[in-house]
């Protein structure tokens, strides 16, 4: 036994409209979902509630289909869930490819989308392919008896270290990766940490890009980025380095200097350094934008 | 709350606080010692279990999500009358057990990969065991374990060989 939760209320509702009155009123608990997260902290004596509200229950937030032409992920979607589904295989591997990397299977089991997005961790390891893809997440609320819907770009969903757009009277329902996203782009994921399982990354980033058909510019690009600053980041100086070249060493070396002189502010904590993340997300981005561009990335130096 | 689980197929009927961890429950109150404690952070997979057949960390699962659930441990694997299952003999064998603290879960993360895919690959057997960490063996004679158990556990059920992969899922 470590951190002692004997006191500990859970209330487990069966629908999503009874989970979001308890959010909208008086003390509001907690949303424990897979709980990755949350008993880390438990076992740790670290607490960040008495009362929690379990996810588990609501069918409403569990499901991958296809949404408006895109790709509707619910929040309670694990990442097991992500790596056996052919929808996301087929329309968006490269959600399965970071599915793949985080944790190990006991944690690909329990971990979901939504809980990442609610813990909201700069290093976070769905958050820079969500932010590649140009995602939207839902939060739902409960406004007297009816339940309204939001969705907030992933780009403005995470507002400072740990803090996201949601109102604390929000749930996150799920994520939709937009019909535009899926058609036409190409997208590019890495993740950078001590081994290639069981760990947090260092790095971690995605490149999506849609190229013209002719002469191969870069149309539009988005590039995500976690670990690298007290957000998840949009690396927008990045995204314009590329914009209207075509891809190769040239544009690609652009993009990183850019991406270090604008994008990102790493830090030295006990992962890694601020030296070591700022090289390292750099030649990523470089290796990136060479996967999706079918270049070798200038040879790294120095 | 109360709680109503099978474990080793078993029917389990308790009061127990909901955030109440799984691995307590189990040790504590069914005192199902088999399950270990290591690091108490999804690191090292020594409390391993199956809940409804996938693995999960039992440091990390509140009892209330367990509720109306089925839970496998280590303590189910061996026949009642004793005899080993394929995959204990074969750690046993082979020497993939050493102090034995990891071993529960190195099994019971080998037997949800084997239910899944009786044929793996050695790449396949290191990530599935990638989430368990042995300090004494260097996990060679574990990946040798769990190809030998697989191998054995074909010949005795060959009807698994072929087509049973996936079982009902590959129909989606």
């Amino acid at each position: 036994m470590r951190g002692d939760t004997t006191g500990f209320e859970v209330s487990r509702p069966r629908t999503l409209a009874r989970a979001l009155a308890e959010l909208a009123a008086g003390e509001r608990p907690m949303p424990l979902a897979g709980g990755t997260d949350l008993f880390v902290a438990l076992n740790d004596g670290r607490a960040p509630a008495e009362r929690y509200l379990d996810l588990s229950r609501l069918a409403e937030l569990t499901g991958i289909a296809p949404l408006d032409g895109g790709l509707w992920l619910g929040a309670s979607t694990t990442y097991t869930q992500l790596l056996r589904s052919r929808l996301v295989a087929r329309r968006a591997p490269a959600l399965a490819a970071m599915a793949g990397t985080v944790g190990a299977s006991a944690i690909q089991n329990r971990g979901t989308l939504g809980g990442s997005l609610g813990n909201a961790s700069p290093a976070a390891d769905p958050a820079p392919v969500l932010l590649a893809f140009g995602a939207e997440i839902e939060l739902a609320r409960r406004d007297g008896r009816r339940v309204t819907r939001r969705r907030v770009a992933a780009a403005d969903f995470f507002v400072a270290y740990r803090e996201t757009a949601a109102r604390p009277d929000e749930l996150i329902t799920g994520v939709l990766l937009p019909a535009e996203a899926l058609r036409g782009w190409r997208y590019a994921y890495r993740k950078v940490g001590t081994r290639k399982a069981q760990a947090i990354s260092k790095v971690v980033a995605a490149a999506g890009v849609r190229v013209a058909p002719r002469g191969g510019r870069v149309l539009e690009a988005r590039i995500g980025y976690g670990s690298v600053a007290p957000t998840p980041v949009r690396a927008r100086a990045a995204e314009a380095a590329i914009l209207g070249r075509p891809l190769g060493p040239q544009s690609a070396a652009a993009a990183a200097d850019a991406l270090l002189a604008e994008d990102i502010r790493p830090i030295d904590d006990l992962r890694s350094t601020a030296e070591y993340r700022a090289r390292v997300a750099g030649r990523l981005l470089e290796a990136l934008l060479g996967e999706l561009g079918g270049f070798s990335p200038r040879l790294a130096g120095g | 709350m109360k709680l109503r689980l099978i474990v080793d197929g078993r029917p389990v009927a308790l009061e127990a606080p909901p955030m109440k961890r799984l691995l307590d429950l189990l040790r504590d109150d069914l005192g199902a010692t088999g399950t270990k404690e290591g690091c108490g952070e999804g690191e090292c997979g020594a409390c391993a279990v199956l809940l409804d057949g996938e693995l999960v960390n039992s440091c990390l699962v509140p009892v209330c999500q367990a509720d109306g659930r089925e839970i496998a441990t280590v303590e189910g694997l061996a026949g009642s009358d004793g005899t080993l299952h394929p995959l204990q003999q074969a750690f046993w064998e082979t020497g993939g057990a050493q102090c034995g603290i990891c071993t529960p879960g190195m099994l019971m993360a080998a037997a949800a990969l084997l239910a899944r895919d009786p044929a793996p690959s050695e790449s396949a057997i290191r990530t599935a065991l990638a989430g368990n960490l042995c300090r004494c063996t260097g996990y060679v004679k574990i990946v040798e374990a769990v190809a030998v158990a697989a191998r054995r556990m074909r010949r005795a059920s060959p009807r698994r060989r072929a087509g049973a992969r996936r079982g009902p899922v590959s129909r989606r």
